[in-house]
């Protein structure tokens, strides 16, 4: 990663300025979406048994990839640690991230990454063996701590013990893997991340019930798409992407009926969304059925949600805040007008 | 060759063309070129990145050193909290580079002299230990020993759980004082009730030294004058010991040893599972190098110094410490010192296993914090840089001290 973030600055000295000005346009030249996900974690992205990334961030980069570019496999998958991905957006090298990334106030406006949406409601957890007999974060004073570094939720940790009067040993991990790897040598009694995260490494442990996630979410975490800063029509492309996947649940739209049903219903805002009434994805220079490819290829939010993390996985997450917002969550789709 | 400007009209009249046909300018002309296309090219490169810093919205600005860090360091010898700026965390991590590379730049000097000199044994069989040992560490890459190592350490060793309960199946070794776990390792600390302890102990030592020096040039002309050497090892080493003895003694020392209370050892020294890591990798990989170096310069001694050793009766230990090292060192220290750096700058592979060293730190929680990439690697470099020039003057001038001096 040493590497990406010299390359990055190097791009910085070489790089036209012109490069980054209409992502779009680049896209489509290149015929190839430039998505940065997570190097691995299980339901967010991963690569699967055949080698092709899968997961619930990368069905994001893939639904992008149907609507600019009509064909959902047109992405070239850019594993990013929590360190690199900062800096792999803003250097260009990625057209957007994909990567279960929390949506803060500075990272938005200091780190000049956008956040288009949230995707996926977090929260930070903390994941710890059964055996020690902990059952509330209170407990766990004095205790190492793995992290993974370059995270919000390595600052909440902080911040956390010192308000409540408590001493960690961090143990700084680059990614989820290494985590694992430390967390299960017992190199660390607690591993902390946001608590999706927890669910996916649990899943992928080989007795998960010897592990038990604290009861207590200590901090807000927002997971979403981002995009550079300085592009507002690509900003516009991604988010009403993840908002017509959203919408799409809420309207009843699957990958199954996506194609057809346009021509049979009689919901204006479905036959708007699916393009087969009005122009909507000319106005950001997309094809009419920019959504109806999007929710093709990857289905609606409800069905990206169970096939990756829901509870038939064996992340087994509960829809929670994630259900949508007539079923008491917080998933809620601007409307198609 | 004809003439066609007679040289009486003008002798010493410069014509442009001079520039490049006449030896005389021609280098410094081209030497002028290339100048200047470098800089404008640098130029053109800082510009450039400015520009597109700006077009990004993230001017070169070196603000957010003074900004709360907000992210804890496991590993302080300076006092850090999250509450302290990136300057701090910076400093921080720097004093962990300076640990290692320290510790790193002395175990593989140590072990690479046994090595060297190994390698020159008449004894074929620790001869060829010290080869294989050579070969494996010098053509691995570093990352790889580091990674093996923090492995093996973390894996294999006892977790603190194992030390608990009736019948533990790990226990405290050296009389239950020092703790191996896959955390690090715990040993005894020492805290003395005099407050300024450090201070009197730095005094002792400065005083003792120049005592020492005194008495080695004064039997150093002793044996000039009177050719009979006098023996001080002893009587110094006494001195040392029994005044440092007497100033602990008097200071009233507390040691505390380490204690499993609660998730860990809690009390004595913790030196953690990355940094011992980090500085075995470091001193094993090195020590290959400098055992190479110190084959070659004890090699690079004439065999006559040798035999001559031998026929005025030294003893073979005797004849390596007084003649063939002293001579040695000559041909070591230079290349010494590019192993010194190197081992410097490969603690910065220290990320790998998590030891917040100055990449760690700075370029590393600090750039992914602020995002100010360009100003937090320039600023890790410049530090290196500064840290590389500080090894390389010191050494430089000791290795001026043991040149020969030709006269």
């Amino acid at each position: 990663m040493k590497f990406l973030r010299n390359g990055a600055a190097i791009a910085l000295a070489f790089a036209p300025v012109s490069g980054f000005a209409d992502t779009l346009e680049d896209v489509q030249a290149r015929g190839q979406l430039l998505c940065g996900v997570n190097t691995g974690l299980s339901g967010f992205s991963f690569t699967d048994a055949d080698g092709n990334w899968t997961g619930f961030d990368v069905d994001m980069c893939r639904a992008v990839a149907a609507a600019v570019l009509g064909d959902a496999d047109a992405v070239e998958y850019i594993p990013l640690t929590g360190k690199t991905r900062f800096t792999a957006l803003s250097s260009g090298e990625i057209d957007f991230l994909s990567r279960n990334t929390t949506w803060t106030y500075s990272r938005d406006s200091d780190l000049a990454a956008n956040f288009v949406g949230t995707s996926y409601y977090d929260g930070q957890g903390f994941l710890t063996r059964a055996e020690l007999g902990v059952s509330s974060v209170m407990d766990l004073d004095g205790a190492t701590i793995c992290i993974k570094t370059g995270t919000t939720t390595e600052l909440t940790l902080s911040e956390f013990f010192r308000s409540n009067g408590m001493t960690y040993e961090p143990v700084p991990i680059e990614s989820d893997s290494e985590a694992q790897q430390q967390y299960n040598a017992k190199s660390c009694d607690v591993f902390t991340a946001d608590a999706s995260a927890l669910a996916a490494n649990r899943a992928s442990f080989a007795d998960p019930d010897a592990h038990v996630i604290l009861p207590e979410i200590i901090s807000k975490e927002p997971l979403g798409p981002a995009v550079r800063h300085g592009d507002d029509r690509w900003h516009d492309i991604v988010g009403w992407t993840l908002n017509a996947l959203i919408a799409a649940e809420e309207l009843g739209i699957t990958s199954e009926n996506a194609r057809t049903l346009g021509d049979t219903t009689n919901s204006p805002e479905i036959k708007r969304l699916l393009g087969v009434d009005g122009d909507l994805g000319a106005m950001n220079g997309l094809s009419a059925t920019w959504a109806q490819d999007a929710i093709a290829a990857v289905g609606n939010y409800g069905e990206i949600f169970d096939r990756h993390l829901g509870t038939d996985t064996v992340i087994g997450l509960e829809r929670g805040l994630n259900a949508q917002w007539f079923n008491g969550g917080l998933q809620y789709a601007p409307p198609f007008r | 060759m004809t003439m066609n400007s007679t040289p009486t009209e003008s002798p010493d009249a410069f014509r442009v063309s001079q520039l490049l046909s006449d030896t005389r300018y021609r280098a410094k002309t081209l030497q002028t070129i290339a100048g200047v296309l470098i800089m404008l090219f640098l130029g053109w490169l800082a510009a450039n990145t400015l520009s597109n810093l700006n077009t990004l919205g993230k001017p070169l600005s070196f603000s957010f050193l003074g900004d709360k860090a907000g992210y804890d360091i496991n590993q302080r010898l300076i006092p850090y909290t999250a509450e302290d700026t990136h300057l701090r965390a910076a400093l921080t991590g720097l004093m962990n580079t300076l640990v290692v590379a320290v510790l790193g730049c002395l175990t593989a000097t140590i072990l690479g002299l046994f090595i060297g000199i190994a390698r020159l044994s008449p004894n074929a069989g620790l001869a060829r230990l010290a080869r294989v040992y050579v070969e494996i560490f010098r053509n691995v890459p570093l990352l790889l020993w580091l990674l093996l190592i923090f492995a093996l350490l973390t894996e294999t060793l006892p977790a603190p759980d194992a030390f608990r309960g009736e019948d533990p199946s790990a226990t405290l070794i050296f009389s239950d004082s020092v703790a191996v776990t896959n955390r690090g390792v715990f040993v005894p600390s020492i805290s003395f009730n005099q407050p300024r302890f450090g201070w009197l102990l730095l005094g002792l030592i400065a005083g003792l030294s120049v005592l020492a020096g005194l008495l080695r040039s004064a039997a150093k002309r002793h044996q000039s004058k009177t050719g009979r050497p006098v023996a001080l090892g002893l009587p110094i080493l006494a001195t040392w010991a029994l005044s440092l003895m007497a100033l602990v003694y008097w200071a009233g020392p507390t040691v505390s040893y380490p204690e499993l209370r609660g998730f860990n050892f809690r009390d004595g020294i913790h030196l953690r599972t990355s940094l011992v890591a980090l500085w075995l990798a470091l001193a094993l990989y090195t020590a290959a190098f400098i055992a190479e170096i110190v084959r070659a310069g004890i090699t690079a001694v004439n065999k006559g110094q040798k035999e001559a050793a031998a026929a005025l009766g030294l003893r073979g230990g005797q004849t390596m410490r007084l003649v063939v090292l002293p001579q040695a060192l000559r041909v070591i220290i230079p290349p010494l010192i590019s192993n010194y750096l190197n081992l410097t700058k490969n603690s910065s592979l220290a990320i790998a296993v998590g030891y917040m060293d100055l990449t760690g730190t700075l370029m590393g929680i600090t750039l992914n914090q602020t995002g100010r990439e360009l100003e937090t690697v320039l600023l890790g470099m410049s530090f290196y840089l500064a840290v590389s020039i500080s090894i390389s003057l010191v050494l430089n001038w000791y290795n001026a001290r043991v040149q020969l001096r030709e006269r």
